[in-house]
């Protein structure tokens, strides 16, 4: 991208490197490129002008046609959205709201609740702070008339360790196909007849009537073990890491729980984009198609949905900016004094610069990762599967060089809990992010536990193994 | 001579956190001879109303990527961006879309 114009400014001559090259808005107002009418509000994609009521028909159509699309939620069924107060999330369950309200023919079919994971503790806020943002939430949240489950991150401390396991049940081609569940639930509403009910398939009583009263803050001893958790891990990635570990998990088990089959998440095209590279940085790069795409089918009867994907974070401020969608913001997870940022961080902030002079930066990363399969993320047999993330092993065959950096070598006592025994257990990401968490003592209890049940397993395995090759 | 020039500035999406939390401020440009534009009222708000860490908020002369900046709820973009020159009464919408740090 260098538009040397003769006149010296070629590449990497300029100290000042030079921002967007668009035509100066001298001719201002310009009118939108669609109706070619109204006046332009905002330029989407590199020169492409919008007026305030074609941008609005844009993105909403952009949501219904993601899930037209990709034909997994089906109609009647609980969808839960992951609600984080953030703006591409709200306007998530804006896009929502707009497919229930429309008319009968267009309205989106399934149930939906919220969940929101307050995550006050880590995020340094005081007692107060927390409570505040628990407010403006829970208003947020009650506004929208959906069903909605608020959590504390302090409950992932007490998640069943079969949250590590992938749940039994319909995972990919095994069950109903779309167009028989359509049908099926259209023979339904016809039996149904004109009861003239709004929400179609589920009796509201499996959905709380009055929204659960929140239970105030969590003990201060649990806040107190949950930060141990996080001061002990030695860097901001890793700490960053384990914050999506347990939010995912406790949104999961969440949905598990009270019988949602999809749960949506709201991550944006910039989101994705970032994470795409993040993950790769990582070390996950075998697992970018599940990490990132729409659908991930890890935990098996819960998937993960993500029908935001295609927004660019711009497209969604603008959308919430000019349809009053409200946001709640937090601080960000913290970080101790002088310590480097998280690679999540440098990553943003490196993809977030190259696009403003490259302008298809994010969305030529994006457009790269939709060619990944998800195939390597499949696991075929528990020890197979990563303990953390629930993805396939992609130890299997590495050379040995390639892994010695996953290993954890000095371990003086015998006997006691080994950090080293739950390294081949982990995927190659999952070794490095461990590494840098804590000793074993300051990890969630459901990690532990599962961890000491496939150790031993494993150990077991190893016994009968031996015994039975000596035999012969 | 340019006349004192009245503005609604505003801040979202977290950029607010560099400025006390306080998301509206009415502010009052004093007079100058150059007429007030975004490039002028950026270095303004770091010498004035940016409370801490200016790397988050400023770039060079202008916003850092990631913060995107609406002028009377319109793309700056379509505005003349830097050199959109600022009226009486106008509105200033800074929002950061940067997820942490």
């Amino acid at each position: 991208m260098c538009d040397a114009t003769g006149d010296g400014g070629g590449c990497g001559a300029d100290t000042e490197p030079p921002r967007r090259r668009r035509a100066p808005g001298t001719s201002h107002p310009r009118t939108c490129m669609k109706c070619g009418q109204g006046t332009a509000a905002l330029v989407i994609r590199v020169g492409d002008p919008f007026c305030r009521a074609c941008f609005r028909e844009y993105f909403v159509h952009k949501f219904r046609a993601m899930l037209g699309k990709n034909r997994v939620i089906f109609p009647g069924e609980k969808v839960l959205l992951a609600v984080s107060g953030g703006p591409a999330s709200s306007a998530m369950v804006r896009q929502v709201q707009e497919g229930l309200s429309r008319e009968a023919a267009k309205r989106l079919r399934f149930v939906p609740s919220l969940v929101y994971v307050e995550e006050g503790a880590v995020r340094r806020q005081s007692p107060e702070q927390r409570e505040q943002t628990l407010a403006q939430i829970e208003a947020l949240l009650q506004a929208t008339g959906f069903p909605y489950h608020v959590l504390h991150l302090e409950e992932a401390l007490e998640l069943p360790p079969s949250i590590l396991q992938p749940g039994p049940g319909t995972s990919g081609p095994s069950g109903p196909s779309y167009k028989k569940a359509v049908d099926s639930f259209i023979q339904q509403q016809r039996q149904d007849g004109d009861s003239g009910s709004s929400l179609p398939g589920h009796s509201s009583q499996d959905t709380p009537a009055a929204p659960p009263a929140t239970r105030g803050l969590p003990d201060a001893a649990q806040t107190q073990e949950l930060l141990r958790s996080f001061e002990a891990a030695g860097t901001a990635t890793a700490r960053e890491e384990l914050l999506e570990m347990l939010r995912t998990h406790l949104i999961v088990q969440t949905a598990r729980d009270r019988g949602y089959a999809k749960v949506m998440m709201g991550d944006s095209l910039t989101r994705v984009a970032v994470k795409l590279l993040t993950n790769l940085s990582l070390g996950r790069g075998a697992f970018l198609a599940v990490d990132t795409g729409f659908t991930d089918q890890r935990h098996g009867d819960v998937m993960v949905v993500r029908p935001m994907r295609d927004y660019t974070a711009k497209e969604i401020a603008f959308y919430n900016v000019f349809f009053s969608v409200p946001t709640v913001t937090v601080p960000p997870l913290f970080t101790k004094h002088r310590e480097k940022p998280s690679i999540h961080q440098l990553v943003e902030r490196f993809l977030l610069g190259l696009q403003e002079e490259f302008p298809s930066t994010i969305s030529t990363v994006y457009r790269t990762g939709e060619k990944l399969s998800p195939e390597p993320a499949k696991a075929s047999s528990e020890s197979q599967r990563c303990l953390l993330c629930l993805c396939g092993l992609d130890t299997e065959g590495e050379e040995e060089l390639a892994l010695e950096p996953t290993l954890i070598l000095e371990e003086p006592e015998a006997g006691a809990e080994s950090k080293a025994a739950y390294i081949p257990l982990l995927c190659y990401s999952c070794r490095l992010t461990f590494k840098e968490l804590g000793p074993l003592d300051t990890l969630p209890p459901y990690v532990r536990a599962e961890g000491q049940r496939r150790i031993h397993r494993a150990e077991m395995e190893q016994n009968q193994e031996n015994q039975e090759s000596s035999k012969g | 001579m340019a006349a004192p020039v009245s503005l609604q500035v505003e801040f979202g999406g977290g950029a607010e956190l560099l400025f006390d939390g306080v998301k509206k401020h009415q502010v009052t440009l004093p007079c100058q001879p150059e007429p007030w534009d975004i490039r002028s009222l950026l270095k303004w708000i770091k010498q004035n109303l940016l409370k801490e860490r200016p790397e988050l908020f400023i770039q060079g002369e202008s916003v850092r990527p990631g913060i995107l900046v609406l002028i009377n709820e319109a793309d700056w973009e379509l505005m003349g961006e830097l050199d959109y020159k600022l009226q009486d009464q106008d509105n200033v919408l800074f929002i950061s879309t940067l997820h942490g740090g």
